[in-house]
């Protein structure tokens, strides 16, 4: 029971984590109409930074701030110097241009920071357990994941639902030429909207950064997932991304977590074994099939067609 | 009528010249490694040539191509592994494994278009990926080693270099001839409205959709196969053939030799091949002068200029190759 | 000439489709009879091209049903109501533009000449489907543009080449979707004398702006306003028609007709 509780949380943080990259994703997508493969590369890009500059600042917390800062000013400068161009072209000059950049980005960190990887160590007011109910115990710095990405998903939602920018946000999603004809500076407004997407992608980086090991091509994995996420939501909502980031989150950890044991009650333990991983690597795309039949444009599309 | 003497013409005639000959130079004393790259280059020529029949000549933007690489490679590793060496069984199987997960995969994927349709491949293809890297039994992770190439009736013989090469440039020009056959009949012609107004395809009474599904999998098929000869070439399959980035590098060939043309994916693959060979060393050659060691260790970092050119290709030359060639031909032209 | 209402081919009972809360079609019943050409009009937004969609099977409408030729066809998808012999031609020129004239024709006809599961044989060298894209060519007056890419020909020329796209099926029904807009008068001119010619042999659904081509040509008119029907006759009875005229007639064409 208690590892069950465990495993839920860890499904939630990880939900959560993947909310910001998927949030990112979409708005850029439902905006923009951009496909940006190398969103990936700019988590990639933020727990480099936040390692980096932990070593500098010797602090976690300024370290995490200023690596926010850091992304969402190179996300702003990857979309005046490259992305500005691809607006309104083909899907296929998307994927190949961002891809350059993913490429770019691997070999850039490459020689800056060199093939081995870095990590990120935690402060220790954040490397201990809290006990959450009687008898469960569970890591600090998951439960400050959760917060800061729960918080994060409100304020987002508040920003789209409730202010100017989100009401220009929204209209830009709708209707291009009118939020151009009301007089609004919309290529600042796209430089803004990815460099939010930017920095979220960052904030998701720096804070996985304590976790894992900071390294080439870690946004790769988890950008597919992120992929799956905004199929499965339907592109451009926000709150499909969040519902489908939390059931991918749940889904794959529970399912690396529980599924060999369930696989156990029927398969013979060895069998079992061998097939659990591969199987349990397959939830989320049968999930994503399974949406893809009831529901082609996804849970939450908010075009048309 | 000049109309045959084209720059065009005269870059395709080159290349399948250079394709043939290769063995003869090599044998002349030319350097061995070459015949390798070039079987490698044949092979993968023949993998973006399937995909260019559905990307470049369908429109469908298929971001898993990659898969059937892997699939056609480990049906040959894992048979191979279990004692079933016969070409006769392997090759089928890996035809046969690809055709029914493109068949499953397109089924699905075809329900959608545009940003959706990329985004699924993407995501299945790489569900193969985490699979095979699953199953111990064929090594996971680390791949399989492939103990005993394909075996067939002699006087074919897999482990003789060059009938080897030979076989791979005769299936490769097959498969181009394939592709014309296809794209110029009426299926192929369907197949080309869908691509240019897929609207108008179903208000004059095509269900595009079958059509469409008939053609991903003769695509996936094809690469199925390319992906056999993948592993009898490397003697070795790991899930790292159907690796994303692998199907963005089929994606590349494609438009680097230019889409919806015939023989575009062979230049492009063959460009794409060689300038990763020879970048690092042109790089180096060209900076060391200027400025020294430090030009021989950014040499190793050649992929920081792929990036960039990549993109620069895709706003300056998007007619890729193929495009130069007969904007090259229209000047010629009084 | 058959005498209007002779025989029903197209029946429409009662169809409604919303979009959110903006009603496009409510309630609406049409019927065409065989031979006859007949005419929808009605302000901008009076949910014509809702109309057209609906019955081309491009939308599938919330209520009511659509018969053609006594057979419903209500949940029949686009391809088999093409099939049947109910061709649309679209309001923006729809065409393949990066394929050549005679190329989008001997498509057209290709849809029709039973399935497409041919992989071998050349297409283009097909006599049965290149002969009669050719004559649908020759009867719009393009014959001389066969080998010209889509993308080259003029406005008016699209309109024509949509037309011969229409005909190629040999269709019993053609649902034309404003053939006349862009047109310059000269080519207007002439696409009504071809839709004069049409009319001997088709049954026509015609969706128009331009009041003098639909009175010249029309056996029957419809006006729509906000997706309900609100008169339907012959042209002198809609031209005389208060209502008509108030809704419609009197404010949006009120200098152009006369």
């Amino acid at each position: 029971m208690t590892l069950f509780i465990e495993q839920s949380l860890n499904g939630l943080q990880f939900g959560l984590l993947l909310f910001l990259l998927a949030a990112g994703l979409t708005l850029v997508f439902g905006i923009m109409d951009l496909v940006n493969l190398a969103h990936g590369s700019l988590y990639m890009l933020g727990a480099y930074f936040a390692a980096t500059f932990a070593i500098w600042t010797g602090s976690f917390v300024l370290a995490a701030v200023m690596s926010l800062f850091a992304t969402l000013l190179v996300g702003m400068l990857v979309e005046v110097i490259a992305m500005r161009r691809l607006y309104g072209r083909d899907h296929l000059d998307h994927v190949l241009a961002t891809f350059g950049l993913i490429l770019f980005f691997d070999e850039s960190v490459r020689l800056i920071w060199g093939p081995e990887g870095m990590s990120l160590p935690l402060p220790s007011w954040l490397n201990r357990s809290v006990e959450i109910l009687p008898g469960v115990q569970y890591s600090a710095y998951r439960l400050a994941i959760i917060v800061v990405t729960l918080s994060v998903a409100v304020s987002l939602y508040l920003l789209v639902m409730r202010t100017r920018i989100g009401m220009l946000i929204r209209a830009g999603a709708s209707n291009r030429e009118m939020v151009g004809a009301l007089g609004v500076n919309i290529k600042l407004l796209y430089t803004l909207v990815f460099g939010l997407g930017a920095a979220l992608a960052g904030l998701a980086g720096l804070m996985q950064a304590p976790i894992l090991t900071v390294q080439i091509g870690m946004g790769e994995n988890i950008l597919i997932l992120a992929f799956v996420i905004t199929v499965i939501g339907g592109i451009g909502s926000i709150r499909g991304a969040l519902v489908g980031a939390l059931f991918v989150g749940f889904i794959d950890t529970m399912g690396r977590a529980f599924f060999p044991d369930l696989l156990r009650m029927v398969l013979s333990p060895t069998a079992a074994s061998t097939a659990a991983p591969a199987l349990s690597s397959m939830l989320i795309y049968l999930l994503m099939a399974i949406v893809l039949i009831a529901k082609p444009e996804g849970l939450f599309s908010t075009s048309q067609r | 009528m000049t109309g045959w003497l084209s720059a065009r013409n005269i870059a395709i005639v080159t290349l399948v010249a250079v394709l043939l000959l290769l063995p003869l130079y090599i044998e002349l004393g030319g350097n061995r490694f070459l015949l390798s790259l070039f079987t490698r280059i044949v092979i993968l020529a023949m993998a973006a040539v399937s995909l260019n029949l559905i990307l470049g000549y369908g429109g469908m933007m298929s971001f898993g191509h990659a898969a059937y690489l892997g699939i056609g490679g480990y049906a040959v590793g894992m048979l191979a592994k279990e004692g079933v060496v016969s070409g006769f069984v392997q090759w089928p199987v890996a035809l046969g494994a690809s055709a029914l997960f493109a068949l499953v995969i397109g089924a699905l994927s075809l329900r959608t278009r545009g940003v959706y349709f990329i985004m699924i491949t993407l995501a299945f293809a790489q569900m193969a990926y985490y699979i095979v890297g699953g199953i111990a039994r064929y090594g996971g992770d680390d791949g399989l080693t492939v103990n005993q190439r394909s075996q067939f009736l002699p006087p074919v013989d897999l482990t003789n270099k060059v009938q080897f090469y030979y076989i791979c440039v005769a299936l490769l020009l097959a498969s181009v001839f394939l592709v014309w056959r296809l794209i110029n009949s009426r299926f192929g012609m369907v197949i080309q409205g869908a691509r240019s107004n897929e609207i108008r395809m179903r208000a004059i009474g095509f269900p595009t959709y079958r059509y469409k599904l008939t053609c991903f999998v003769i695509a996936g098929t094809m690469c199925g196969l390319a992906g056999a000869l993948l592993a009898n070439h490397t003697d070795f399959v790991s899930p790292s053939m159907m690796y994303w980035t692998r199907s963005g590098d089929l994606i590349i060939m494609v438009v680097l030799g230019g889409m919806g043309s015939l023989f575009g994916p062979v230049f492009g693959a063959m460009a794409l091949l060689v300038l990763e060979e020879m970048l690092p060393f042109i790089i180096k050659v060209v900076a060391t002068p200027l400025f020294g060691e430090v030009a021989a260790r950014a040499s190793e970092y050649w992929q920081i200029l792929m990036g960039p050119l990549l993109l620069l290709v895709v706003l300056f030359a998007r007619g890729g190759i193929d495009g130069l060639l007969r904007k090259f031909d229209r000047k010629e032209r009084p | 000439m058959t005498a209007p209402h002779a025989q029903p081919l197209l029946q429409v009972e009662n169809l409604s489709k919303r979009f959110g809360g903006i009603v496009a079609t409510e309630n609406l019943a049409l019927t065409v009879g065989t031979g006859e050409l007949h005419a929808v009009i009605g302000p901008n937004g009076a949910g014509k091209t809702t109309l057209i969609a609906q019955l081309s099977g491009q939308l599938a409408p919330d209520e009511g049903r659509i018969r053609f030729d006594g057979q419903d066809i209500t949940a029949l998808p686009m391809h088999r109501r093409s099939r049947l012999g109910l061709a649309r031609s679209f309001q923006i020129t729809s065409l393949f533009l990066d394929l050549s004239v005679l190329d989008n024709v001997a498509l057209a006809v290709q849809a029709h000449a039973g399935h497409s599961f041919r992989f071998w044989r050349d297409a283009r060298s097909e006599p049965e489907l290149r002969d009669p894209a050719r004559a649908a060519l020759d009867r719009v007056g393009l014959g001389a543009r066969a080998d010209r890419p889509a993308s080259l020909l003029s406005h008016g020329e699209h309109r024509q080449l949509e037309l011969a796209m229409a005909l190629a099926g040999a269709p019993r029904m053609l649902l034309l979707d404003e053939p006349m807009a862009g047109l310059g008068p000269e080519e207007s001119v002439r696409m009504v004398e071809m839709l004069r010619a049409l009319k001997q042999e088709l049954t026509i659904l015609l969706v128009e702006h331009d009041m003098e081509a639909v009175f010249a040509l029309a056996d029957r008119v419809t006006v729509m306003v906000y997706g309900r029907v609100i008169a339907s006759g012959a042209p002198d009875v809609i031209r005389a028609d208060a209502a008509v005229r108030e809704a419609y007639l009197g404010e949006a064409e009120g200098g152009a007709h006369g």
